[in-house]
C-alpha cells in the first residue's frame, strides 16, 4: 500500500444509483477496487452491480467495516453527503461533485475539525494506487505502478503528468486529486505530508494553479520538512486578472493567487518547477538528478 | 457573479444597511420627470476605478444633471479590470451628494487559507484596500465570523474601539456589521464590500458604495440574484457559455482553445505564449465532452473575429478520442472551416482517433504531444497573418 489506499481498501458508493455514480463503480471495480455496497436515500434493498443498495451510510457501517466512500451525489445534496459519512465515521471521504457551494463546504469544515475523517476533494478525480486501488473517475489504465507521489488541483492535467511519469518508466506510488475548489478537504501540505513518510513514494510532482495561497505554504513547508526531491507546474500564468478559469477556485483577485508568485515562491524554497505543461515528468527527472548530486 | 452597485445596495437596505437614496436611469426619457436640483451621477458597470475613469460626476443644477447623465449613459469604460475591450455604462445612477465627515473601509470575504468567512474594517476608507494593507497593516481589523453568519459581541466591542466609534455611532456600526454579515451568509456572498462607510456630519453612518458577488455554485437557491445577471458586462461568447452551462473566458489573442478540463486548458493557454502564440480563449468542454459540446466549442470560438486558428487539446480519459475525432470532423465539414485546425489527441482510443482524422481528407494537422501541439498552431498562424 502507497497512501491512504490498496488492494484491501473496502469502498462504498454515495449516491450509487446515478448515472454517474453507477458508471464509476463499475469502473473503479473493474481496476481491481473493492466495493461493498452503495447508499441511494429511497432505493434501500435494491442492488447494484451486486452491490447492495442502503437508503443511509450508518445501516452499512452496522453492518459491515467501511474504510472509504466515493460520492456522487448532486451538488445542492453533496454537502449532507460528506456530512453523512464524516458523522458514520468513515475514515477516507473522497468527494467526485463538482459545484458545491463554498457555504456549504464550511460547515463541512467545521464537522471535518471534530473528527477523524480525510475528505478528498470535492470537485476532483479522486485518488488511485496504480495497481491497487482506484477511487474516483481517472482512467486507470495510464498509470504504471511506481514511485512518484503526485498531487494536483486539476483533473486532466494530472492525467498529463500522469501520461508523463509512465513514459518515462518512473510510474506513480499514489496520485492524489485534491480538485479545484477554493476550499477543500485534503491540501497540498496534508497530501505532501502523506508521501514525505511513505517508503514507497521516492519524488513528488505537484500541479498547481492560480488562485489562493495553498502552493506558496507547500512551498515553505517543502523547504522545512520534506527529504524527498519534488518538481511542480503552475498553471494559469496567461489567466487575466479577475476571471475564472474554469474552476471555482482558480481566480486571481485583487493580485493574489497569481502563477507567477507561486512558482517564484516554490524555486525559491528548491522545487523544480516545470517552465511549460510538456515538461512536468522532466522537472521531475530533472528535481531526482539534483537530490542525488547532493 | 458579480451585480451592479445599484442592486448591491437594493440587498443591503434589505438589511437595514443605510444607503443614501438613489434613481436608477436606464434611457434619457427617465430624466424628464426628474427634479434634483444637485446629484451625483455614476456609472454602472461591473469594474471597479469609475471615478478615476471619469464615470463618476458631480452635477450642481438639474441641467447640468441632465448634460451629465447624457455623457455617461452608454459610456465605454477601459482600464486594467475590464480588459481592452471595456464595459458599457447601460445605467447610471443619481443620488444626492452626502456630507462626509471621515470615511471608512467594511467587508465580508471568505478567507481560502484559513477556511472561514472574515469580516475586513479599516479606518482609511474610499482607498483602495490593497494599498492600505501594504502601507499601513495596523489600520486594517481582521476577525473571523462564525457560523451561520454571525459576529460574537467581544468583536464588535473590539470593532467599535478600533474604528474610533462611540455613543449612538457605535450602536449604529454594531448593527450594521451585524447585518453585514448575515446577509454575506444568508446571501452565499463571495464579497460583499462597503467603500466607503461615510460618517456624516450629522452622525449618520451611510453604505456609499456597495460590492457584491455571489458564489455562481449557489446561484441555484438565489434566483432572485440570479434575474440580476447583466449580460451586456459579459462578452457574447461569454454568455453563450453561460446559457450553456460551459466555462469559457475571452481573450485577446487569436488561437482559439478549446480543451477538456480546466487546468489543462489553462496549461494548454500557457504553453500556447510560452511558443510565442497568443491564446483568443480560455473553454473548458469538461470531462465527458460530448459530439454536442465539441460542434458548440467550435461555434463559441469562431464567434471570435480574430480567432485565426484553432488548437484542439483532448486528453480522454472517460470520453473516446474516437468520438471526439468524429465530433471534429463533421464541424469542420459542415462549417467549412478554412482556417488551420491542429489536434492533439491522448488516451483512451487514441490509435482509432488519430487514424480517422488522418483518413478523412481534410486540412486537420495533427500533433503527437502537447508541445508539437503548441509549435504546430503558433507556426500556422503566424504563417496566415
Amino acid at each position: 500500500m502507497a497512501v491512504l489506499i490498496g488492494k484491501n481498501t473496502k469502498i462504498i458508493t454515495q449516491g450509487i444509483t446515478g448515472k454517474a455514480g453507477a458508471f464509476h463503480t463499475q469502473e473503479c471495480i473493474a481496476y481491481g477496487s473493492k466495493f461493498i455496497a452503495g447508499v441511494t436515500p429511497g432505493k434501500g434493498g435494491e442492488s447494484l452491480s451486486n452491490l447492495p443498495v442502503f437508503d443511509t451510510v450508518h445501516e452499512i457501517v452496522r453492518e459491515m467495516e467501511v474504510d472509504a466512500s466515493m460520492i456522487f451525489v448532486p451538488p445542492p445534496y453533496a454537502a449532507d453527503a460528506i456530512l453523512e459519512a464524516i458523522d458514520a465515521k468513515i475514515g477516507l471521504i473522497v468527494c467526485i461533485t463538482e459545484g458545491i457551494p463554498v457555504k456549504d463546504m464550511l460547515e463541512v469544515q467545521s464537522a471535518l475539525r471534530l473528527s477523524n475523517s480525510r475528505l478528498i476533494g470535492p470537485n476532483c478525480p479522486g485518488i488511485i494506487t496504480p495497481g491497487e486501488c482506484k477511487i474516483g473517475i481517472m482512467p486507470g489504465y495510464i498509470h504504471k505502478k511506481g514511485h512518484v507521489g503526485i498531487v494536483s488541483r486539476s483533473g486532466t492535467l494530472t492525467y498529463e503528468a500522469v501520461h508523463q511519469t509512465s513514459q518515462l518508466n518512473l510510474g506513480q506510488s499514489t496520485c492524489i486529486g485534491i480538485g479545484g475548489d477554493p476550499i477543500n478537504g485534503t491540501n497540498f501540505i496534508d497530501a505532501i505530508k502523506l508521501f514525505e513518510k511513505d517508503p514507497n513514494t521516492h519524488s513528488i510532482l505537484m500541479i498547481g494553479e492560480i488562485g489562493g495561497s495553498q502552493e506558496e505554504e507547500a512551498g515553505r513547508y517543502i523547504r522545512e520538512h520534506v527529504t524527498k526531491p519534488v518538481a511542480a507546474f503552475i498553471a494559469g500564468a496567461t489567466a487575466p486578472e479577475g476571471k475564472r478559469m474554469g474552476h471555482a477556485g482558480a481566480i486571481v483577485s485583487n493580485g493574489s493567487g497569481k502563477a507567477q508568485d507561486k512558482i517564484r515562491v516554490l524555486k525559491e524554497c528548491g522545487v523544480c518547477v516545470a517552465k511549460t505543461p510538456a515538461e512536468m515528468g522532466h522537472a521531475l527527472v530533472e528535481a531526482i538528478k539534483k537530490f542525488k548530486g547532493k | 457573479m458579480n451585480i451592479h452597485e445599484y442592486q448591491a445596495k437594493e440587498l443591503l437596505k434589505r438589511y437595514h444597511i443605510p444607503v443614501p437614496e438613489y434613481i436608477v436611469i436606464r434611457h434619457l426619457e427617465e430624466l424628464k420627470e426628474l427634479n434634483l436640483d444637485e446629484a451625483v451621477v455614476k456609472i454602472q458597470v461591473h469594474a471597479g476605478g469609475r471615478g478615476k475613469a471619469g464615470g463618476v460626476k458631480f452635477a450642481k443644477s438639474l441641467k447640468e444633471i441632465k448634460e451629465v447623465t447624457r455623457r455617461l449613459l452608454g459610456m465605454k469604460m477601459c482600464n486594467n479590470q475590464t480588459g481592452p475591450q471595456g464595459v458599457i455604462a447601460n445605467a447610471v445612477i443619481l443620488s444626492k451628494p452626502v456630507d462626509i465627515d471621515k470615511e471608512y473601509y467594511l467587508a465580508a470575504i471568505i478567507d481560502r487559507a484559513k477556511k472561514q468567512m472574515i469580516l475586513i474594517a479599516s479606518t482609511e476608507g474610499g482607498m483602495d484596500i490593497e494599498e492600505v494593507a501594504e502601507k499601513h497593516p495596523e489600520k486594517i481589523l481582521t476577525l473571523p465570523i462564525s457560523l451561520p453568519g454571525k459576529l460574537r459581541m467581544y468583536q464588535i466591542v473590539a470593532f467599535n474601539k478600533f474604528m474610533g466609534f462611540k455613543g449612538d455611532v457605535a450602536k449604529q456600526a454594531a448593527k450594521i456589521i451585524q447585518n453585514l454579515v448575515k446577509a454575506f451568509y444568508e446571501l452565499d456572498a463571495s464579497i460583499l464590500e462597503i467603500n466607503p462607510l461615510v460618517l456624516t456630519p450629522s452622525q449618520q453612518l451611510v453604505a456609499l458604495d456597495a460590492k457584491f458577488g455571489i458564489d455562481d455554485n449557489a446561484l441555484f437557491r438565489h434566483p432572485l440574484i440570479a434575474e440580476m445577471r447583466d449580460p451586456s458586462q459579459y462578452s457574447s461568447a461569454e454568455n453563450a457559455a453561460f446559457e450553456n452551462d460551459l466555462s469559457y473566458v475571452s481573450l485577446e489573442g487569436n488561437i482559439g482553445c478549446m480543451v477538456n478540463g480546466a487546468g489543462l486548458a489553462m496549461a494548454t493557454m500557457d504553453i500556447i505564449q510560452h511558443e510565442g502564440g497568443k491564446p483568443a480563449n480560455f473553454l473548458d468542454v469538461g470531462g465527458s465532452a460530448t459530439k454536442e459540446r465539441i460542434a458548440f466549442g467550435f461555434e463559441m470560438i469562431l464567434s471570435d473575429p480574430q480567432v485565426k486558428g484553432i488548437l484542439v487539446n483532448i486528453f480522454g480519459g472517460i470520453v473516446s478520442c474516437k468520438m471526439i475525432a468524429e465530433g471534429i470532423i463533421h464541424v469542420v465539414k459542415e462549417r467549412k472551416i478554412k482556417i488551420p485546425i491542429v489536434v492533439r489527441l491522448e488516451g483512451t482510443h487514441v490509435k482509432e482517433g488519430e487514424q480517422l482524422l488522418e483518413d478523412c481528407g481534410l486540412e486537420i494537422i495533427a500533433a503527437v504531444d502537447l508541445l508539437d501541439a503548441a509549435k504546430k498552431i503558433v507556426a500556422q498562424v503566424q504563417e496566415v497573418i
